[in-house]
């Protein structure tokens, strides 16, 4: 049976972890490839890199922090952040990331997202969305990190980008981010009945027992956290083996 | 020296790291001469089979492949795994390479999540040198919507996911074929990297 994932996710800004991880034992705390390497012996699934550079010179020590926990982590890696074209995506995946996350950039041109498919393969194309409840069962999808509302329809966005090929969904729940409350389990649901591509669960994780629930009450194949881990409330480690105990499958 | 064959389909760059990591000898290439000359052999690969077996094709290495895998340890990994057989189904019909009979085809069950993307669990049916310290406990990452269909004699291990997904073929001689991707899956994937190579000796 496929175990379901959890996954860290590191903010990076020009080559250091941005709010920096508290890990016993690791002196600089800032370096992402030392983050990914204690993420991968605590037993996580994958790692995200987000890449907040805002400069061209930034992106060139960004991408060799990718190259370098490539040599050394063997385990699936996720970049996102400043993708804006095909050619971003090839140089992202040449510097050793197995899938791109686009969000913003894929909203404004979908087309990227097909052509990424198309060349790379499905499998490497993750989109991400944020997305905030409007009404009853409505949700609408924001660009620029969850400041602006695009007016789209998430489930038809969700089939939109399925359509165009993309191999999985970062699904970023704007209303539950940061509360620590639970993951948005209602928009969870709503999208995993909407498509047949992984869904990864993303914002409001606050304590253990909100892994067990989103894998218990939807369709989400991985969950995703991010201050959590780096201020070490709770490792990957025990988030892992309370779902194991509660019978859910991990690895 | 393992060669790593390159003919400009997937990341054949974190097989190269996983390699270098073990401090194993090996080299990117696309020259008959050095896959003739190399230990073994890996074929990396990802996207569709069409379009990998098309520039395999154009890049006129199939003859070699196909000689050299009978004479010396050849894996192919994920794509490079599915071009080992008869025949793939990835929009449309294409050939493989024939080692190992069977054909490619989409993952297809009701409500089931495509791709098959993650971390599964081995269960392994027979005893290989490539699968040496592996036991049916393990997980290794996958990422495939198309899997192989062949006869359970040339499956080593396999995971469930709406059925049977082979995970290691084998022809029971050279050839061998990870679905999953060694190179991503930790220590487990890193053993059978090695285990892989030790059988060069």
């Amino acid at each position: 049976m496929l175990a379901k994932r959890i996954i860290p996710c590191l903010d990076v800004r020009n080559g250091k972890v941005v709010k920096g991880v508290n890990f016993e034992g690791i002196k600089d705390v800032g370096d992402p490839v030392l983050c990914a390497a204690e993420y991968n012996r605590q037993g996580a699934d994958e790692i995200v890199f987000y890449d907040i550079t805002a400069s061209y010179e930034g992106r060139g020590v960004f991408l060799d922090v990718v190259r370098e926990t490539a040599k050394k982590v063997f385990m699936p890696l996720t970049v996102g952040g400043g993708i804006k074209s095909v050619e971003d995506i090839r140089e992202t995946l040449r510097a050793g990331a197995d899938k791109v996350s686009v969000n913003s950039q894929a909203v404004k041109n979908p087309q990227l997202i097909k052509d990424g498919a198309d060349i790379f393969g499905s499998q490497c194309i993750c989109v991400g969305i944020d997305a905030k409840k409007i009404a009853d069962r409505k949700w609408t999808v924001y660009i620029n990190g969850g400041r602006v509302d695009m007016g789209i329809d998430l489930i038809d966005w969700v089939k939109q980008i399925e359509q165009l090929g993309a191999g999985e969904i970062c699904l970023n729940s704007i209303d539950a981010d940061g509360t620590k409350e639970g993951f948005d389990i209602e928009m969870l649901k709503a999208v995993c009945d909407a498509c047949t591509i992984p869904v990864i669960a993303s914002g409001g994780a606050g304590k253990i027992n909100d892994f067990y629930e989103v894998f218990e009450k939807t369709g989400a194949t991985a969950a995703l956290a991010a201050s959590l881990f780096h201020f070490r409330e709770l490792t990957v480690g025990e988030v892992k083996d309370y779902c194991k105990r509660k019978g859910v499958i991990v690895r | 020296m393992v060669a790593l064959i390159e003919y400009g389909a997937g990341n054949i760059f974190s097989v190269k790291n996983a390699l270098d990591y073990l401090g194993i000898e090996n080299k990117l290439t696309a020259d008959p001469d050095e896959i003739r000359s190399a230990d073994a052999l890996i074929l990396p690969g990802v996207g569709a089979f069409g379009a990998a077996m098309e520039s395999l094709k154009n890049s006129g290495l199939v003859p070699v492949i196909k000689e050299e895998a009978k004479r010396k340890p050849f894996l192919g990994i994920c794509l490079g795994m599915q071009l080992l057989f008869d025949k793939g189904y990835e929009f449309g019909e294409y050939d493989g390479l024939g080692l190992i009979s069977g054909t490619v085809e989409k993952i297809s069950e009701p409500g089931l999540v495509v791709p098959h993307m993650g971390w599964n669990k081995l269960e392994i049916c027979f005893d290989s040198p490539v699968m040496n310290g592996i036991t049916s406990d393990d997980f290794v990452y996958f990422v495939h919507s198309y899997k192989a269909v062949t006869d359970m004699k040339n499956i080593v291990a396999y995971s469930e996911y709406g059925g049977i997904v082979p995970a290691m073929v084998s022809d029971g001689k050279y050839v061998f074929g990870a679905q999953f991707h060694p190179e991503k899956s930790g220590n487990t994937g890193l053993k059978i990297l090695a285990n892989f190579v030790k059988m060069t000796f």
